[in-house]
């Protein structure tokens, strides 16, 4: 309970503003397609120079809090995930704003955020010793099962066909490999300068959700039977907060495999979101629904994704090792005031440490409060004409993508990767799966073959990979992830046979 | 319409004449500093720090501004700087050894140290031997002994290959003679501290500044640095040398600034008389040891003979690898 005594800090005037401040231009920044949290707060990092460390911290955290939530906003009403968080977000939410359900649709996302990302705060107050272990649990082996167990929800994503979701996740691993591989030294797939380092995933993120539907919204706009104007339902605010907390289930999901996959370094922020949905749409009585609108999988995808902020901070505040590239921008934020962090952070600095956790607690409630009120007026994009927003969304994306690293080169690989995508969806092909496939690829690579070298050196690969309690468990959930996806196939297969014999 | 032109033509002559004097006059505006890793990481931390009081008029008079070029091990940043960068002066960028020297002598990139001027090194970040805290190991001679004993069972972790940590690690291996598994990790120090911190491998070869945080923390053990002298930040832990092994400062990670080849001659001694100045401030000193970041001042001309003796060592050490 020692936090309790430095909640103080939080509330002086200078350190709430920034706070304040923090979680506003958070929401905007992560609310800006190709704007991920991480580089949100390595553009803050400066700010902090002139601060005390607290305030600076506050700043940080608020920011980071923030922009995770933010990302879901695009996500929702323009199909553009703002990071990789948030692609799950899209797939339900956009299309509950295709309903003109826009407003729902923010109001559930933000209080499934808050709620998610509470939770995930206090787990990092009170159980972070423990969390620090299970951290440290996951070797090259294990981290490999969890991509592969990533990869075996591809073919059910967002997708009519298995087969194709299957393809595309293949043409993302593929992606994937492009450029120099950091671990055995090789340059693979580079027929340009701009591929040298690879297809970055905000890249690839923009690409191709982004320019497919800037084509879609100006080819629309040729066909004057074509435009039609969404009407936006007005959305109480109490219906939307009992259409949250009524969704016990979708929640706890959410917030569970959030904090927990989330706090694995290296692995964790990219894929929770997307196997909350995925675990969501396996346990729910309707799974036909998803992907159509369902706002259990915005609950699941955005609580997952906040719950992640606080867990992931547990291998930089215990063991000093940044588990996320936004937490490595958060250490250089701590180092810059001479703050190490490590086991006696909280006995050497507890008022710096914990004031800095207890904003990032009252971060999120704000972040709840201020997306709730913007979320009406955000809303009423939908009735933006199609030009206008096509030509507002082109230019936020090539912005976007040339801020990655400063170049042009990214900005040519956008629009490649986003025309190809934009005929691939016209054969029935799904951008979530070729996203995921990238993602993953890297993950699964890298700690194959570290694992194969670690295990020459031990006693050889089948024992490395396949003994062990954790190896065994997660592989069990690979077969029954696997399984299960046959058989609800066969079962919906039986069902739709049924009627046509009788 | 034909005054415009006019006008127009002595403008060009003008600016095309001006061009020396401009010389006197920089900077006039931002300067840029390339990184070629992420935001937030080590090289883009310290650039931030040493870079932050530029606009004083008695270092640059302009701000600089850090533009991060991240990819394939630095790569793509230091093919842009070779390739693509203007030679004006305005843009500059910073180097890490002895990474992309390394990286000139494995190929397949569009640089070489014949490709940059040095301006002014601004730190060094020894590469450091660790284990866990809880592992056997208490010094480097019992980790040597043990590998002796059992070639190829030693893992090493390290961030990638042509870096610093697998230059040691090379170095460590010729130097014993003990056959050590070396295992680059994606992610940089990070990932590599993660893996000895939680057992996946036997040892990792890491940055002292990342190593010493790692100690303090009470989840590592550092058994040696590979640098010819013992460091203020772990004055208790001996080098390779004092150990008995045959290892130098080769794989101490340089950082410092440099300009692309072409840049006028004045502008670079310009540059280099007031950035290493610009280094000494004590606001950047403070900051600097406040984050665990060993400093290092070194000139232009000390700098360029680092860089040609860097470029010989590493010639023979990597010779057998290609």
């Amino acid at each position: 309970m020692e936090f309790l005594q430095y909640f103080g800090g939080v509330f002086e005037p200078v350190s709430f503003l920034l706070l304040l401040g923090g979680t506003v231009g958070g929401l905007i920044l992560g609310a800006t397609p190709g704007l991920s949290p991480t580089m949100a707060v390595a553009l803050l990092i400066p700010f902090t120079f002139q601060l005390a460390p607290t305030q600076g911290l506050i700043l940080l955290g608020a920011a980071y809090t923030s922009t995770v939530a933010g990302g879901a906003v695009s996500a929702i009403l323009l199909r553009i995930p703002g990071a990789p968080a948030n692609i799950a977000t899209a797939l339900d939410g956009n299309a509950m704003a295709k309903q003109g359900r826009a407003a729902e649709a923010l109001h559930v996302s933000f209080l499934s955020s808050g709620i998610g990302g509470v939770i995930g705060v206090f787990l990092l107050i009170f159980l972070t010793p423990v969390l620090a272990k299970w951290a440290l649990m996951f070797g090259p082996s294990h981290l490999f099962w969890m991509a592969i167990l990533g990869v075996t929800v591809i073919g059910s994503l967002d997708s009519k066909s298995f087969v194709k979701g299957l393809l595309s996740g293949c043409l993302g691993l593929w992606l994937s490999m492009i450029g120099y591989d950091d671990i055995q030294g090789a340059q693979r797939f580079i027929f340009h300068d701009a591929l040298t380092g690879g297809v970055s995933i905000i890249t690839a993120l923009i690409g191709i959700f982004a320019i497919p539907q800037v084509i879609e919204m100006l080819s629309a706009g040729r066909k004057r039977q074509d435009v039609s104007t969404v009407v936006v339902h007005k959305q109480p605010f109490l219906d939307s907060l009992k259409l949250t907390l009524s969704s016990v289930k979708s929640l706890s999901i959410g917030t569970t495999v959030g904090s927990f996959i989330g706090l694995i370094p290296g692995v964790g922020g990219q894929i929770a979101g997307l196997l909350a949905y995925d675990q969501t749409k396996k346990f729910s009585k309707d799974p036909e629904s998803f992907g159509q609108g369902n706002p259990q999988g915005v609950i699941a995808a955005e609580s997952a994704n906040n719950a992640m902020v606080g867990p992931s901070l547990v291998p930089l505040l215990t063991l000093s090792i940044p588990g996320s590239p936004t937490a490595a921008v958060l250490l250089g934020g701590l180092l810059i005031h001479g703050i190490f962090p490590g086991g006696d952070l909280f006995d050497n600095h507890p008022d710096v440490i914990w004031t800095f956790i207890n904003s990032m607690l009252i971060g999120q409630i704000l972040m709840v409060i201020f997306g709730i009120w913007v979320a009406a007026y955000a809303a009423k994009v939908a009735q933006v004409p199609k030009a206008v927003m096509a030509s507002a969304v082109l230019v936020l994306a090539v912005f976007g993508a040339y801020s990655v690293q400063q170049s042009m080169g990214d900005v040519y690989v956008m629009f490649v990767l986003g025309v190809g995508m934009y005929f691939l969806e016209k054969f029935g092909f799904s951008a979530a799966p070729l996203v995921l496939g990238l993602i993953l690829g890297p993950i699964a690579e890298a700690n194959f073959i570290q694992g194969s070298m670690i295990a020459n050196a031990m006693n050889g690969p089948v024992e490395y990979f396949l003994m062990g309690p954790l190896n065994l468990f997660l592989i069990a959930l690979v077969v029954a992830s696997v399984g299960w996806s046959f058989f609800t196939t066969h079962r919906e297969n039986r069902n739709s046979k049924e009627p046509g014999n009788a | 319409m034909k005054f415009r032109l006019l006008t127009a033509a002595a403008l060009a002559v003008a600016s095309l004449t001006a061009a020396p004097i401009a010389a006197a006059d920089y900077p006039e505006r931002p300067v840029s500093l390339m990184v070629s890793y992420g935001a937030g990481g080590a090289t883009d931390f310290q650039a931030r720090i040493v870079t932050m009081v530029a606009g004083n008029e008695d270092y640059l008079g302009q701000p600089i501004v850090i533009i991060n070029k991240p990819g394939a091990g630095g790569r793509v940043g230091w093919n842009w700087f070779a390739s693509d960068a203007e030679n004006d002066g305005y843009t500059m960028g910073a180097y890490n050894i002895p990474h992309f020297i390394a990286q000139s002598i494995e190929g397949g990139v569009k640089y070489s140290a014949e490709s940059f001027e040095p301006i002014a090194n601004w730190g060094a970040d020894p590469a450091v031997v660790v284990v866990g805290a809880d592992s056997p190991y208490n010094t480097i001679e019992e980790l040597v002994a043990f590998a002796t004993e059992n070639p190829g069972k030693v893992t090493l972790s390290g961030a990638g290959l042509y870096v610093g940590h697998h230059i040691a690690a090379l170095q460590i291996e010729k130097a014993t003679g003990a056959k050590m598994a070396y295992i680059p990790t994606k992610g940089g120090g990070a990932a590599a501290m993660k893996a000895v911190i939680a057992g996946d491998v036997v040892a990792g070869v890491n940055n002292l500044s990342d190593a010493f945080r790692a100690r303090e923390a009470g989840s590592v053990k550092i058994l040696a640095v590979a640098d010819l002298e013992r460091s203020d930040f772990i004055s208790d832990v001996p080098t390779l040398m004092e150990a008995g092994f045959d290892v130098d400062n080769s794989s101490v990670n340089f950082r410092g600034v440099m300009v692309p080849k072409g840049t006028p001659q004045e502008i670079i001694d310009q540059l280099a008389a007031t950035v290493p100045k610009m280094f000494e401030n004590a606001r950047v000193a403070k900051q600097m040891k406040a984050g665990g970041s060993p400093m290092h001042i070194m000139t232009r001309d000390e700098v360029l003979a680092m860089w040609a003796a860097r470029e010989e060592t590493l010639q023979d050490l990597l010779a057998g690898l290609k």
